[in-house]
């Protein structure tokens, strides 16, 4: 349907209704809080929340608690990412490999791995290293079983023929199994960048060491009820961002596959 | 090959960790031999105290994912079929979808303390969104000359919603519930971790703190198999409420 066509009233129609109502709930979060309906600890109004954000932003504070949770959540997605692809890729190229990983990752999909977390605090302390692992371990399975998936149900004409053209078991890997496979990949992909947020969130909370999450449990702890806010706000941001510059990426990848061409 | 046969590798795994410490290759400290491990999963087994645990983990999965999944399938489908529904509720689920779940924990802990109410409330919040999504993508997709079809033969809302709607919508629909279960199982050990006094979450965080290694091993790997014993369940439900498309 071309853009064009669509009045301009149907399209101005659009644009308001997608963000009317959440302009209503923000209002009437603010009315609701100033008319000290519920109390103000339970609910601080939304301009002393912003007020926040924007104090923590002139400190200083919200840019290193940012930072530390961002570069923790890309550097466990990043390392699930590959490794994922990797072991997913070798477990359709090698029988003994998959004959082992495959109940390790039928059972690991479904779990929930961060009962692991005291484990890692145990293997790797309770700094970055471990936070950026628990967040890779929490969302490698996704990237196996979609790898390993994606790449089984290629086209075996495709490989055949590219083998009888002359390719190498690299130029059929580079060229026919993991371009066909991308899309499963980037799906599973978009599965593991909010599983890596939601633990590394966690971790920090558990373990501290700067982070959204740890930020958020310490104005908890000190019934700052403003600061708790602001985090749920900051991390809102953060991931709708994240989640926006994943599904560019994904746009951009697959410009060549019909899910682009609509 | 069968499930012994397809299993047979954790075998050899558990085997493998077994000589490796036996051997003095795994310092006991940070990874207990699986003998310790398993006669300390015996002992936890055989603890009442491990099963009040549970059971207080279990109602916390069951009022979360209960409330959940009717409140959720109820929005999704109203936003599928009413516009007024969708212009109020969509941009809500659009903005609050994305959001890491866990950031949830510390509202809870204000709201309603660390209580029973606090983890089912997180565990409502979280996995409200992925139904509502899967259930608002399921009915959007139902087929509308089935729709049409139906209201022309006579059928009535509550009638076109039971044996149109609802049917047509039940793959995707169930599919979002068993993203959801996993979900309710993180939020359930996250907030286990931070906010409670019982738990099985709470139990791993307790014998970790308190040093006692081999039993901390035990507890997460009931906690693991739990979690998959769980999928395992749900699958054999979704593929019984889904035999009759064949």
């Amino acid at each position: 349907m071309a853009a064009s066509r669509v009045p301009v009233a149907t399209r101005l129609w659009h644009a308001t209704s997608s963000v009317a109502s959440l302009v209503v709930a923000l209002i009437a979060w603010e009315v609701v809080a100033r008319a000290n309906v519920v109390s103000s600890f339970l609910l601080p109004s939304l301009s002393d929340v912003l007020v926040r954000v924007y104090t923590q932003a002139l400190e200083g504070q919200l840019f290193v608690d940012l930072f530390f949770t961002v570069w923790r959540a890309l550097a466990g997605f990043t390392l699930a990412g590959i490794f994922g692809v990797l072991i997913g890729l070798s477990l359709t190229r090698n029988r003994v490999v998959r004959w082992i990983f495959d109940p390790l990752i039928s059972v690991g999909l479904p779990a929930p791995k961060i009962a692991f977390l005291p484990v890692f605090i145990l293997w790797f302390g309770l700094f970055d290293i471990s936070k950026i692992l628990m967040a890779a371990f929490a969302s490698i399975f996704p990237v196996i079983a979609a790898t390993a998936a994606g790449a089984q149900g290629v086209d075996k004409f495709l490989v055949w023929s590219a083998r009888s053209a002359g390719a190498s078991e690299r130029q059929v890997l580079g060229e026919i199994i993991m371009p066909a496979a991308m899309p499963e990949i980037l799906t599973a992909l978009q599965v593991a960048l909010p599983i890596c947020m939601i633990v590394t969130i966690v971790s920090e909370m558990t373990m501290g060491g700067d982070g959204l999450g740890a930020s958020m449990l310490n104005s908890a702890r000190f019934a700052d009820s403003v600061g708790v806010f602001a985090g749920i706000v900051e991390v809102a941001i953060t991931g709708i961002v994240l989640i926006k510059m994943l599904e560019f990426v994904r746009r951009r990848l697959l410009q060549w596959h019909q899910e682009s061409q609509s | 090959m069968g499930v012994i046969g397809r299993y047979f590798p954790l075998v050899l795994l558990l085997a493998a960790w077994e000589a490796a410490s036996q051997a003095g290759l795994i310092d006991p400290s940070l990874l207990p031999a699986f003998s310790s491990v398993a006669s300390a999963l015996w002992g936890l087994l055989s603890d009442p105290d491990t099963y009040r645990h549970g059971a207080s983990s279990l109602l916390r999965l069951c009022g979360g994912l209960g409330l959940a999944i009717p409140v959720g399938v109820a929005l999704g489908i109203g936003m599928a079929r009413s516009e007024t529904m969708r212009v109020i509720v969509n941009p809500l689920v659009q903005t609050i979808y994305p959001m890491p779940k866990s950031a949830l924990i510390p509202v809870m802990i204000m709201w309603l303390g660390l209580g029973q109410a606090a983890k089912i409330a997180l565990i409502f919040l979280g996995c409200l969104l992925p139904i509502v999504v899967s259930a608002y993508n399921a009915a959007r997709g139902v087929d509308l000359v089935l729709i049409w079809s139906a209201q022309n033969a006579g059928a009535g809302r509550g009638e076109l919603l039971r044996e149109i709607i609802l049917p047509a919508a039940m793959p995707e629909i169930l599919a979002g519930v068993r993203t959801a279960l996993a979900l309710s199982f993180v939020l359930l050990v996250s907030s286990e971790f931070l906010m409670a006094r019982d738990g099985l979450g709470y139990l791993i965080a307790f014998l970790g703190e308190g040093g006692i290694y081999d039993a901390m091993f035990a507890a997460v790997l009931v906690v693991t198999a739990l979690g998959f014993f769980a999928d395992r369940l749900y699958l054999a439900f979704m593929q019984y409420m889904l035999v009759w498309r064949g």
